[in-house]
């Protein structure tokens, strides 16, 4: 892939510790991906719009307050809506071990738990994106 | 999926299209030039604003407010937000969508976040064809916001027909930019974050200098604002339409239009021709075994740049 | 000898023993790292000697405890007195279950109550908001009206257990519910002991729970100093805190420089609107992390009373020995427990309990080990509570006061933590403040680059992590772990309604009115607060006016 990989990273809900999500963020761009961060306090609607507007491969969502099983499955319903189907859409944050299937059912195609290595979520997003 | 009818749906305002437009002419997709040439009559209506300033002088808050203000207008807009990308990793952070949440959800706005990836005046090559592309989208106005740092923010003049610089009182941005030249360059200043001391004090500077550089027949204005208190924006607004106001009645429109045009066909042509150049030169394996000539004082820069020339003379 | 031949001899005496045994062995044994760090990234020495704190002066620099500069406690006997209240954050879902949780809490030994709000809460929703929506009792106990609160403190004696309260921005508000709950219960005001949070700059910082901008803010702030030194003066207003700093990333030094910047601004603050600095200053107390590095924390805690001292001191001229004391809270280390083989946390946790407690703090929480899953079971918290009570009565630890005092490598390192942070507090000096500082992104900024180091640092393998990037087992299977049941939210929006037919709306209206017209003006807020929460208004509501009046808060973020 000649063009750098553009990967929204969005931290819905009301959840304010974005220690990860910057982190992350910041991996990724060192590892050559376009990074847009749209800060703390988005709802489902508005990180959808971001993705469709910035047209990005991957949308990486972090939640550490418990509200991942009701705003993931919305974000993902509401892209399926807009017709958006050639999106990576990833979660993280503090998400017990027993949610995860449920969440990768509902369309989340990995949950990256507490202790994940950057380098982890770099190679999965390399590996899996849709578009190349 | 998409990219059937694409042309179509862009033109009928679709989101997804417009979106996707942008990243295909960002990455250099045949296709994707193919549309714009097909279209590229139906573009000029957008009109283009290109912000500029130092890193936290509020130009993402500001382009948030000025927005909303057209927005009461009824008038569409689209931005885009440059921010620059790592010259190590080729990746790039882009944040300004941050102060522009309120937008986001709003269907007669458009905000595409770029990186610079590798061009160096403060805005992307890939900025002109989105610029296209939000025009084609029915965008009235279009702001283009860019990291400006010094004398870099010189390119954002061959992209915009209005340039809006923004500085804060007291940071030196006043010195700095005398000294850099890029006074000369903008057509609306505005004084952010004017509740600070020293606002005053700013202005006067630039006035002063103003006075030094007078152009004959427009005097560009200064105007104090808080874009965070959401302080004299309206009147900001007003400058901004006065002066392209002063460009169509002087025709002067047309002129920079054709100016900053000519800029990107020399840019599209220069880029072109290396290309075509450095492929042969690379096909033929020469630039190596050139340069380590040159290295060893065997062969001189010039002559070096002789053969590769003459590459292209041969075909 | 005198002194300085004795020091002259060690010097040598060192030199010999560094280039003759250490060198020798190093040939054949090489150390198993080039460089050694604290966990905050500092150089660690072989050895420390006398010649590390060859110009230390007991009385000037440590002092004793009770007596500044306060360098080895706040209070002349410390646990031999009484021990640290051991005070475990808790509260989730509706307050009928949080409730229960803290009667069993205080039956199992607790001495006080540490109350977690839900996110809505936090930020000023109602549980019926559409932001609200997935988020009701997930992090805490959704509070929407006086009368939740009632449920929450039923049959907790509110004259005899202090409360703290992890809320900030809504804090005026959640204040005045508690004040007007021990009235219902018989209790006045005056006889009410406890803290609250309300520390807005590291919520800007660290934390994201704010609502209104900084200036608006600080007046709720300093309104709350004011109207408890009258009304509440038991209450501590303010618990300054660098735990969160630290949470997210900060190193040590960076922990306790932020932490006193924030002090310092809310310090300024409070004389700006008139306050006396010995008013409100022995009211003001602090919350740091205990994280792992066991030595370095010891000494943090030591450097941060001591500066403080001298900030209170010689920057504010405090003339009462209590606004001089820094007197601290700590949680440990929430961001340092492992999702993989989570019971390795009861030990990082117990290792964090000693540092706190040698490290002198009035009060604790201990996280639990399911910390990185979930909210703590009744079986997790009762072991974190248990770490508390063996180090209080089992380790000897808590004989006497400030046992650590002394060593060679801990008197260095507290010198060295206070002269690092000296240097960040004079730079935020000189961007105009710690308020300043944030606008501009500078703390933030530092403190990104030092979590981003220390991940990096995990990932090169060069700190070690047990569990995740080495001991790694195969995980298996599911443990029990506590789940807030998604149907409190549907509890609480119908308690809501039923809420607002059963008040008196009229009534409710009118404060309200009031509240907002007095929030344009300049006067102090929380009587008005008082009255709405009296009437049953909800914080949905009081805070939707001051929203309207003061504008929130727009986030910098500078990667």
């Amino acid at each position: 892939m000649d063009r750098p990989i553009r990967v929204l990273v969005a931290k819905p809900g009301l959840d304010g510790h974005d220690r990860g999500a910057k982190v992350i963020a910041r991996s990724l761009r060192d590892a050559g991906m376009e990074v847009i961060y749209t800060g703390l306090r988005q709802t489902p609607e508005q990180i959808v719009a971001a993705s469709i507007q910035e047209d990005v491969d991957v949308v990486a969502m972090s939640i550490l307050s418990g509200a991942h099983n009701h705003l993931f499955p919305k974000v993902v319903r509401l892209l399926k809506e807009e017709g958006v189907d050639d999106v990576l859409i990833l979660g993280g944050g503090v998400i017990p071990e027993e949610d995860i299937p449920g969440l990768l059912e509902a369309g989340i195609k990995a949950i990256f738990t507490p202790g994940t290595p950057t380098t982890e979520v770099i190679e999965f997003i390399k590996a899996n994106i849709i578009r190349k | 999926m998409l990219d059937l009818d694409i042309e179509k749906r862009l033109l009928e305002s679709d989101k997804r299209a417009c979106a996707r437009l942008i990243s295909m002419l960002e990455n250099n997709d045949e296709k994707a030039i193919d549309i714009i040439k097909h279209l590229f009559y139906k573009t000029g209506n957008a009109y283009v604003i290109g912000i500029t300033g130092s890193p936290g002088s509020g130009k993402s808050t500001l382009t948030d407010r000025l927005t909303k203000a057209l927005r009461k207008q009824d008038k569409k807009v689209g931005i885009i937000a440059v921010d620059p990308t790592s010259p190590f990793s080729g990746g790039a952070i882009l944040g300004d969508r941050i102060r522009m949440n309120d937008l986001a959800l709003d269907k007669d706005v458009f905000i595409r976040s770029m990186g610079t990836r590798g061009f160096l005046g403060g805005i992307s090559k890939a900025t002109w064809g989105a610029v296209k592309v939000l025009d084609l989208y029915g965008c009235d106005y279009i702001f283009i916001e860019t990291v400006g740092v010094g004398q870099s923010e010189i390119d954002i003049v061959k992209m915009a027909d209005t340039v809006l610089m923004v500085m804060i009182p007291n940071m030196g941005d006043d010195i700095q930019a005398i000294k850099a030249g890029i006074m000369e360059i903008a057509d609306v200043f505005a004084i952010n974050k004017s509740d600070l001391d020293g606002a005053d004090k700013t202005q006067v500077e630039i006035e002063m200098n103003l006075d030094l550089n007078e152009k004959e027949d427009y005097r560009p204005p200064v105007v104090q604002v808080s874009a965070l208190k959401n302080d004299s924006i309206d009147l900001l607004l007003e400058k901004l339409e006065l002066h392209k106001k002063f460009l169509i009645d002087t025709d002067k429109l047309h002129e920079i239009r054709r100016r900053n045009l000519r800029v990107e066909i020399v840019q599209l042509v220069e880029e072109e021709l290396l290309k075509i150049i450095m492929d042969r030169a690379n096909e033929d394996d020469i630039l190596d075994e050139l340069s380590e000539r040159v290295a060893r004082r065997e062969e001189d820069p010039y002559s070096a740049k002789e053969k590769i020339i003459s590459l292209i003379k041969k075909d | 000898m005198s002194d300085k031949k004795k020091l002259d001899h060690l010097s040598s005496s060192f030199e010999d023993w560094e280039d003759n045994k250490v060198e020798k062995l190093l040939d054949k044994f090489p150390e198993r790292k080039k460089v050694f760090s604290t966990g905050s990234d500092k150089e660690v020495k072989r050895l420390y000697t006398p010649l590390n704190i060859e110009n230390m002066d007991y009385e000037e620099d440590l002092g004793f405890p009770g007596e500044y500069p306060y360098t080895r406690g706040v209070q002349p006997t410390m646990y031999r007195g009484r021990f640290w209240t051991m005070r475990q954050y808790a509260g989730f879902a509706t307050a009928e279950e949080s409730n229960k949780r803290y009667k069993y809490l205080l039956d199992q030994g607790q001495t006080g109550l540490s109350v977690a709000f839900d996110l809505p809460t936090q930020i000023g929703y109602d549980s019926d908001h559409s932001l609200s929506e997935g988020e009701v009792g997930k992090v805490g106990v959704a509070i929407d009206s006086l009368r939740d609160m009632e449920v929450l403190f039923d049959g907790i004696p509110m004259d005899k257990v202090s409360t703290s309260m992890t809320i900030n921005a809504p804090a005026s508000v959640l204040l005045a519910m508690y004040i007007v709950v021990a009235e219902k219960q018989g209790v006045a005001a005056n006889k009410l002991r406890g803290t609250i949070q309300n520390d807005i700059l590291k919520e800007y910082i660290a934390r994201g729970t704010y609502i209104f901008p900084p200036e608006e803010s600080m007046r709720l702030i300093t309104n709350i100093f004011e109207y408890c030194s009258k009304e509440v003066p038991q209450w501590n207003t303010i618990s300054i805190s660098g735990y969160h700093i630290r949470e997210a990333g900060s190193t040590a030094a960076q922990e306790v420089a932020f932490t006193l910047a924030d002090g310092i601004a809310y310090v300024e603050a409070a004389i700006k609107a008139g306050l006396d600095v010995d008013d409100f200053g022995p009211r003001l107390s602090f919350f740091f992390n205990a994280h792992n590095d066991l030595l370095e924390e010891i000494s943090k805690y030591r450097a941060a009373r001591r500066l403080w001292a001298k900030i209170m001191k010689e920057r504010f001229h405090a003339k009462k020995e209590k606004s001089m004391q820094l007197k601290f809270h700590t949680q440990t280390a929430g961001s340092t427990l492992t999702a993989q083989q989570p019971d390795n946390n009861i030990v990082r946790v117990a290792i964090q309990t000693l540092a706190a407690v040698l490290g002198g703090t009035q009060s604790l929480h201990t996280n639990s080990r399911d910390e990185a899953l979930a909210l703590p079971t009744e079986d997790s918290v009762k072991i974190a509570l248990r770490t508390q009570q063996i180090v209080a009565y089992e380790s000897g630890v808590t004989q006497t006061i400030d046992p650590l005092a002394g060593s060679y490598y801990i008197e260095s390192l507290t010198n060295s933590i206070e002269e690092e942070a000296m240097d960040y507090i004079k730079k935020i000096d000189n961007l105009g403040g710690a308020t300043k500082a944030i606008e501009k992104g500078f703390i933030q900024k530092e403190i990104q680059n030092s979590a981003y180091k220390y991940q990096m640092q995990i990932e090169s393998l060069e700190q070690i992590v047990v569990g995740v990037n080495k001991f790694q087992v195969k995980e298996t299977g599911s443990r029990e772990l506590l789940r807030v049941d998604p149907h409190v939210e549907i509890l609480q929006r119908k308690k809501l309604q039923k809420l607002r037919e059963n008040r008196d709306n009229e009534a409710v209206n009118k404060a309200l009115e009031i509240l907002k017209a007095k929030a344009e003006t300049d006067e102090n807020l929380m009587p008005y607060i008082v009255d709405a929460v009296r009437e049953y208004a909800t914080l949905g509501e009081i805070c939707g006016e001051l929203r309207e009046v003061f504008g929130e808060y727009e986030q910098t973020v500078i990667l």
